[in-house]
């Protein structure tokens, strides 16, 4: 038993005798074909278990398509900070005050758009100003906060687990301060429709959506292969290709088929015929659809992957989490990044604070409270390493969605509120831990 | 080794009256070199002797205390890495200084990255530039996806002298680049050092080791306590001599 590290298929054995496996493979797994990364896999597979198990003690309420919309919408806020915690945690820093900051972007659009625009500047309730006016001014207070951090970091060497500590407490108690530490709603009429259920897409736009996601996933990787044969590059085999083609088109699709399928109520869609001076045809339905808060995310997800992987700034990200002292000596502005890290940071929670209040309709002082915990939590079950270096963008919602699935499918088997914690924090503990030994098989440091 | 390098005119680099102190400690004391063209100049020392932050002066990780660099007789401002590799000047760290969880093209273009006409990073280009030097400078090299914390020593070495060499240095640093290797990858390593002179291109090999410095260099610059002990041509002091200038301080006492 000395040599059998490298090939686990017992099938490869009738190869010859001198065949060193692995070298020329003359028949490679399936997976490896595919180039699928295993640890992606692994999360997919916890994912569709989880997702089973609870089918099933719930007697196939889990996966309706009420239930799947709602998990979606319940996942973006934390999946939208998840992004920009992996950049975090990739240069090896920490953020422990996304939460705060969230409460603090979100009293800030809350208190825009019901004091700022309507008596100040005199436009009135649900002006179709209010709402842009309220999410620039929302971003920009996040961008400003996020750099601020990202500065005392960076050009003065604070820890950033101090530094966001202090901004833990500090933006909380900030957020009271601009609220008088009252909830604050109605919002603007237009902003709600970026929460979840208030705002979606319909049928036929969703499956416009749709459709353009699947010609842009088919587009990048025909575009990905055609880059491999101009610098003649090996490629995966063109059935390869079409599978996974195949996979992901089936895979928005199903998606964008589930949340149509949801139904708007009959009495809702009643009362908006009767509110246009209408009445409703004889057995009118419609679907919900794609909600705008997800679309939201996917934005989000598109450019955080496109920023890590396709820019400088993403590769001096990973350079700089990877090995600091190499990044200052190929002529990286190191501080310069960590504060462009964090304003990211700060962006995504003033986008995530927009959902988070749009979704609940008002502003409230515990708004994101334990968010960070959250978030940091999906990051890491994600595949993000906290020694720095190592994360994707996929795994951070990835796992973010199985957190969220776990809280919800518990909730709805009726496990009681402690213990829905308890579990939680046990699998956030094996996650890490199931990771560790992954690596340690890889044999990477 | 015969000594055919042309010192008559002006020098590659120069450097002058160079001080670098860390609390008190003069780790670097009134030094000068310098460098001509197709030059090798090793800088020998102890441990501590202050060689590395003599020679990291000149790849803008530390700045001087006070001191001038000349290149090609200009002043040169040198406050960053940044700034050095404006000069042309490009360094092999002794730690290789490579980012272990990106693969070898990454590494190579760090800092420099080819990009496509909208800001995208190209990476299908810069793989395809990282074969073309690795064929010519290590021909056995495969591993191209992987990260280079998956490489053995040599090949990490090979990215490291890839990544100084691909941008079209003039004046190349090399500090210990043979410590990690054997003696096959120490042989590439010399061959190399032979053919990047020929391109007229100014070589700093920072050593330990004797009888490299004796077989690479033209001439050699021997440092003790922060000090200089003086510059020689190889082919004027024996090994003895170097050892007594490294060890007790000593010049080599001249004939005549």
């Amino acid at each position: 038993m000395t040599d059998t590290s490298s090939s686990p298929s017992p099938s490869a054995g009738g190869t010859g005798s001198d065949a060193r496996p692995g070298a020329t493979p003359t028949k490679r797994g399936l997976f490896s074909q595919l180039e699928l990364d295993a640890r992606l896999l692994g999360m997919v597979g916890a994912f569709v278990l989880v997702c089973i198990a609870f089918n099933v003690v719930t007697g196939g309420q889990f996966l309706t398509p009420r239930n799947i919309f709602n998990l979606t919408i319940q996942t973006v806020s934390v999946a939208i900070m998840a992004t920009g915690m992996v950049f975090v945690i990739v240069t090896r820093h920490i953020d422990l005050s996304v939460g705060s900051l969230l409460a603090t972007c979100s009293a800030v659009m809350a208190m825009t758009q019901t004091l700022v625009t309507p008596e100040w500047l005199g436009l009135g309730l649900n002006h179709p100003l209010t709402a842009p006016i309220t999410i620039v001014v929302g971003i920009a207070a996040g961008l400003l906060i996020g750099a601020f951090h990202g500065w005392l970091v960076g050009y003065l060497s604070i820890p950033a687990f101090i530094v966001t500590l202090g901004g833990l407490l500090v933006w909380r108690n900030v957020a009271w301060y601009l609220t008088n530490g009252q909830t604050i709603g109605p919002l603007d009429s237009t902003f709600l429709k970026l929460g979840g259920i208030g705002g979606t897409l319909g049928e036929t736009w969703s499956w416009i959506v749709g459709i353009i996601a699947v010609l842009a996933t088919l587009f990048a990787l025909w575009q990905a292969r055609r880059a491999k044969i101009a610098h003649d590059f090996p490629v995966k085999p063109v059935w390869a290709e079409v599978l996974m083609g195949v996979v992901f088109t089936g895979m928005i699709l199903a998606f964008v088929a589930i949340l149509n399928a949801y139904q708007v109520p009959s009495r809702r869609l009643e009362r908006a015929f009767e509110a246009q001076g209408l009445t409703m045809p004889e057995g009118y339905t419609a679907g919900y659809g794609m909600p705008i808060s997800v679309l939201v995310l996917i934005a989000v997800a598109v450019v955080m992957t496109l920023i890590a992987r396709r820019t400088r700034l993403g590769r001096y990200i990973f350079a700089t989490g990877g090995n600091p002292d190499a990044a200052e000596l190929s002529g990286i502005n190191t501080r310069l990044l960590t504060v462009k890290v964090f304003a990211i940071m700060g962006v995504l929670c003033a986008l995530a604070g927009m959902v988070a209040s749009a979704r609940l309709s008002f502003h409230s002082n515990d708004i994101g409270t334990l968010d960070e915990l959250r978030v940091i939590a999906a990051a890491v079950i994600g595949g993000t390493a906290l020694s720095g270096g190592i994360g994707t963008i996929y795994g951070a919602i990835l796992g973010a969605l199985i957190m969220q699935s776990l809280q919800s499918g518990m909730a709805m088997v009726g496990v009681d509120a402690p213990l829905q914690n308890i579990v939680v924090g046990a699998v956030l503990v094996f996650a890490v831990l199931i990771d560790i030994i992954y690596r340690k098989r890889l044999g990477a440091k | 080794m015969a000594d055919n390098i042309d010192r008559s005119g002006t020098p590659l680099v120069e450097m002058r009256d160079i001080c670098v102190s860390f609390g008190g400690i003069h780790a670097v004391d009134h030094v000068s070199v310098d460098l001509y063209p197709g030059e090798v100049v090793g800088l020998l020392g102890h441990n501590g002797a202050g060689k590395s932050t003599l020679i990291k002066v000149l790849s803008g990780a530390y700045q001087a205390d006070s001191g001038d660099i000349y290149v090609d007789g200009e002043r040169a401002t040198i406050a960053n890495p940044r700034d050095a590799r404006k000069y042309n000047i490009e360094t092999i760290y002794q730690t290789l200084a490579l980012a272990d969880n990106l693969d070898a093209s990454s590494n190579l273009f760090l800092g420099r990255e080819i990009t496509t006409p909208l800001g995208f990073v190209n990476d299908a280009a810069m793989e395809a530039e990282t074969r073309k030097i690795m064929g010519r400078l290590n021909p056995n090299f495969r591993k191209f996806a992987d990260p280079v914390s998956a490489l053995s020593g040599g090949q990490r070495q090979s990215v490291a002298i890839a990544r100084a060499v691909y941008f079209n240095a003039r004046i190349l640093i090399m500090d210990e680049p043979t410590a990690a290797l054997g003696p096959q990858e120490t042989k590439m390593v010399a061959e190399l050092i032979q053919e990047l002179r020929k391109d007229g291109i100014g070589i700093f090999l920072i050593s330990h080791d004797i009888h490299d410095v004796m077989d690479l260099c033209d001439r050699v610059s021997v440092m003790k306590n922060g000090e200089l002990v003086g510059t020689e041509l190889v082919g004027d002091v024996t090994d003895d001599d170097i050892l007594g200038m490294i060890i007790l301080g000593k010049k080599p006492a001249r004939a005549a």
